[in-house]
């Protein structure tokens, strides 16, 4: 009977369990948490604060999940060390759990850059449900906000913290928020979005200082911009980034890079130990090399397969690559890929762009293959073009169809839809 | 397990597909209320493709290793163990968009609220969905595939 231990219980350690499962029903399962109740969804984090779900909805495995999937379930417990020679793992509580097949799950931290005042009362970030309403339970008396960081996690907190009724005031260091999965178009076609709902963008600039209330120093009364401007707030969001958990394997045979260095089977470098989520760096495809893709769908997908081969079941991780869809200020966006490439001379961009319906299209192709894909509100022909994308397509011969309005699978070559799809 | 299966060479680009996929999903379940009074009106969840002289319906295909199942962000989308379908739990739904990013067939799309998402239920509970019941021309047929 296999002995199989989870450290991290989030996506890719929930879809760990559930593969495992499904190969081994008898095996004995720990899977080891540091929150309480980790089965709910983090990217619904921002949809707690604006007040659009609760937690009940949040949970996106149900309460008898670890019963049902017959699993030690050490929640509330944390990891902090690793015998990997004795195949045992260090809780802070003493105790000692003993694997054959360790899954290493434990995601990612927000990055917060050394910030002079991050320390008052009112500075927070934004990646788990005690982060969400710990700043819930500060919005009745807050007004203003200054979130930093005009990425994702910036945008989603700011949509939410606006629903609110806050006065937002979001800081990017970049010239453009989303500027890792929009180009310029795009990221202006959102800020215009976010400016009509009331919030006043700052780019090309970061904060240098927080600052204390007249009153109580000890609590957040403004920021002070690289610029030296001042603007008040109550409440200051750090959402520059999440960097990869790795503490758990400092100084084992693991090897790890930004974060922990996978094979396209989820195994680390050493033996019996897998890694998935966002602490580890798996196979991107269009880069063709191992890069961090935090996100969600991917940690799914990674665990799944980290599962799936520690139960032994053979199963090849596809890769990944930057994908993600955003719902914010209203707008539905997809972006997969190289959307905005860095020379854009070696590569043919199509774009489409209605002002109107703000609907704007663009793909990016490389050698008649498609690499990139933005979409702003005409989405819903999204997978095909990213399996198109998947699969290396040579689209050379129905390009000018791709950015139609009614591209679909009809519009694909017969041969190449009888090849890609097993029927239509 | 039984799926639907499209029959291009028998599709007429009719569209009434489309038509009584709508009037399943409404509250009345009459056509005539359903079009003209239901506001908003539900959305068809299958979809006609139009590419003279090809045309065919495209719905979810319930797919065995279901790509949105994996990919969703609430727990919304998941496998049905009895039927084996894929199943969208309006409720959960956040309304994020990932399954439409990573559905091959298109076959995912946003209901009429633009809140949530909509997809095939296989008219769930019905015998026959109502897209294979009316379609005049054996173009969207119930088969027995293997699981």
């Amino acid at each position: 009977m296999a002995k199989y231990v989870i450290v991290g219980a989030s996506a890719a350690g929930i879809s760990a369990v559930e593969a495992i499962r499904e190969v081994d029903p008898v095996g004995t399962v720990t899977v080891i948490s540091e929150e309480l109740c980790p089965q709910y969804s983090r990217p619904m984090i921002s949809d707690l604060v604006s007040g659009k779900a609760d937690f009940k909805k949040m949970l996106c495995r149900d309460s008898q999940f670890w019963v049902k999937n017959n699993v030690e379930a050490l929640t509330g417990q944390k990891a902090v060390s690793l015998n990997l020679k004795e195949k045992y793992v260090v809780l802070e509580n003493g105790n000692c759990v003993s694997f054959e097949k360790l899954l290493i799950a434990t995601g990612g931290k927000p990055f917060v850059p050394k910030i002079e005042g991050a320390e008052k009362n009112g500075v927070f970030t934004f990646t788990k449900l005690a982060d969400a309403e710990r700043l819930s339970a500060m919005l009745e008396k807050a007004q203003n906000a200054v979130v930093v960081g005009g990425g994702l996690i910036g945008v989603s907190v700011t949509e939410a913290l606006v629903k609110r009724g806050l006065k937002v005031t979001l800081v990017e260091l970049q010239d453009k928020i989303l500027s890792l999965i929009l180009d310029a178009t795009a990221s202006e076609i959102v800020a215009d979005l976010m400016e009509i709902a009331g919030v006043t963008i700052v780019t090309g600039q970061s904060v240098q200082r927080i600052l204390g209330k007249p009153e109580d120093e000890s609590s957040v009364g403004g920021v002070v911009l690289t610029n030296g401007e001042e603007v008040q707030c109550d409440i200051v969001i750090i959402a520059i980034g999440v960097v990869p958990r790795t503490e758990l394997v400092s100084g084992t045979d693991v090897k790890t890079n930004r974060g922990i260095l996978v094979d396209r089977f989820m195994r680390t470098s050493a033996p019996d130990v897998y890694a998935s989520g966002d602490v580890a760096e798996a196979y991107d495809f269009v880069y063709g090399e191992n890069r961090l893709l935090p996100l969600w769908p991917l940690a799914q997908l990674e665990g799944k397969v980290a599962g799936y081969n520690m139960a032994g079941k053979k199963a090849e991780y596809p890769g990944g690559t930057v994908m993600s869809s955003l719902k914010y200020f209203g707008i539905p966006i997809i972006s997969i890929g190289l959307v905005n490439p860095k020379n854009p001379h070696d590569y043919e961009i199509l774009t489409c762009y209605d002002p109107t319906r703000r609907v704007y299209k663009k793909l990016v192709l490389k050698g008649n293959a498609i690499v990139g894909i933005l979409l702003l509100n005409d989405i819903e022909r999204a997978g095909i073009m990213f399996n198109l994308m998947k699969n290396r397509v040579n689209v050379k011969k129905f390009k000018q169809a791709l950015l139609s309005d009614n591209f679909g699978l009809a519009t694909l070559p017969p041969s190449l839809r009888k090849t890609l799809y097993l029927e239509v | 397990m039984k799926r639907i299966v499209a029959k291009e060479e028998f599709c007429i680009g009719c569209g009434l597909c489309e038509v009584y996929c709508t009037v399943q999903h409404s509250q009345s379940k009459d056509i005539i209320k359903a079009y003209n009074r239901e506001n908003p009106r539900p959305i068809s969840r299958v979809r006609r493709e139009v590419n003279k002289p090809v045309s065919f319906a495209v719905q979810c295909k319930h797919c065995e290793d279901a790509p949105c199942v994996v990919a969703c962000l609430s727990g919304a989308m998941k496998r049905d163990e009895s039927t084996g379908l894929v199943l969208h739990d309006a409720e959960k739904c956040m309304g994020c968009w990932t399954c439409i990013m990573v559905c091959p067939y298109g076959a995912i799309k946003m209901d009429a609220s633009s809140k949530v998402v909509s997809k095939c239920d296989f008219c769930f509970g019905l015998e026959m969905p109502a897209c294979v019941a009316n379609c005049p021309n054996g173009a969207l047929v119930l088969m027995e595939v293997k699981p």
